[in-house]
């Protein structure tokens, strides 16, 4: 279970296949990509820079992470997230993760998301022609983490 | 006490502000007070800490509720809602 806080872009495909080859007994991979759009809550954004907490990302990150090996049978789980500033279509995060089935790797790979959304110490601010704006927090973000909690 | 406190993003801007060593006087032992201590020095403080702002808090990189209770040497960290991902 690793997690990586980096402002270099990632290889996704290098990941997901060094995960992938690790275990003969691995029978599903569940990835997701999450990318800059070029277009937020209807305004062009031209660049999206992230904040972070150095040492409790980190923390955090792992604690979501080994939360979810706790829940599914998974066999590896990866996450890597950039800071810095980002352009459209750059990726943001890549979240990987592997078990026997596809059930526990899907699951798993959605809950660490949610979780990363509410809980993981990122903040975005994004540039357009009309100035610069911090992103607010999404109440969708919350209740995709509850959904988790009641089941 | 002696603590040290980190604030990040809007409220770093607001604040002009990212870490400082901050003597606490003596009642000022939760999260809630401390919010309260720093809302008295008026101006940008006031409108972070006085409860209008959506604000969380983090003791030695945890996140913890305004209850939490602080201790000598903790990092104490103050933030908006996060928005990763």
């Amino acid at each position: 279970m690793e997690v990586r806080v980096q402002l270099e872009d990632f290889d996704a495909g290098a990941e997901i296949s060094r995960l992938r080859l690790a275990r003969r007994d691995t029978g599903a991979v569940a990835a997701f990509i999450g990318q800059v759009r070029d277009i937020n809550d209807g305004a062009e954004v031209s660049t999206l820079t992230l904040e972070h907490y150095p040492g409790m990302t980190e923390k955090a990150l792992q604690a979501i992470v080994q939360q979810a090996a706790t829940r599914w049978a998974l066999h590896d789980a990866l996450v890597v997230h950039r800071y810095g500033c980002l352009q459209a279509q750059d990726q943001i995060v890549l979240v990987v993760t592997t078990s026997p089935h596809r059930g526990d790797a899907f699951s798993a790979c959605e809950f660490i998301m949610d979780y990363l959304k509410t809980e993981a110490p990122f903040w975005k601010k994004e540039a357009s022609a009309s100035g610069e704006r911090w992103v607010e927090a999404r109440s969708s973000d919350d209740s995709a983490k509850q959904r988790w909690q009641s089941q | 006490m002696q603590i040290t406190v980190l604030y990040f993003a809007r409220l770093k801007e607001s604040l002009k502000y990212s870490t400082e060593q901050l003597q606490l006087p003596a009642g000022v032992d939760t999260v809630a007070a401390l919010m309260q201590h720093l809302a008295s020095r008026g101006d940008a403080w006031q409108a972070m800490f006085s409860g209008q702002q959506a604000i969380r808090a983090a003791i030695n990189h945890a996140l913890v509720g305004t209850e939490a209770v602080i201790k000598a040497g903790d990092e104490v960290a103050f933030f908006p809602p996060v928005t990763g991902g």
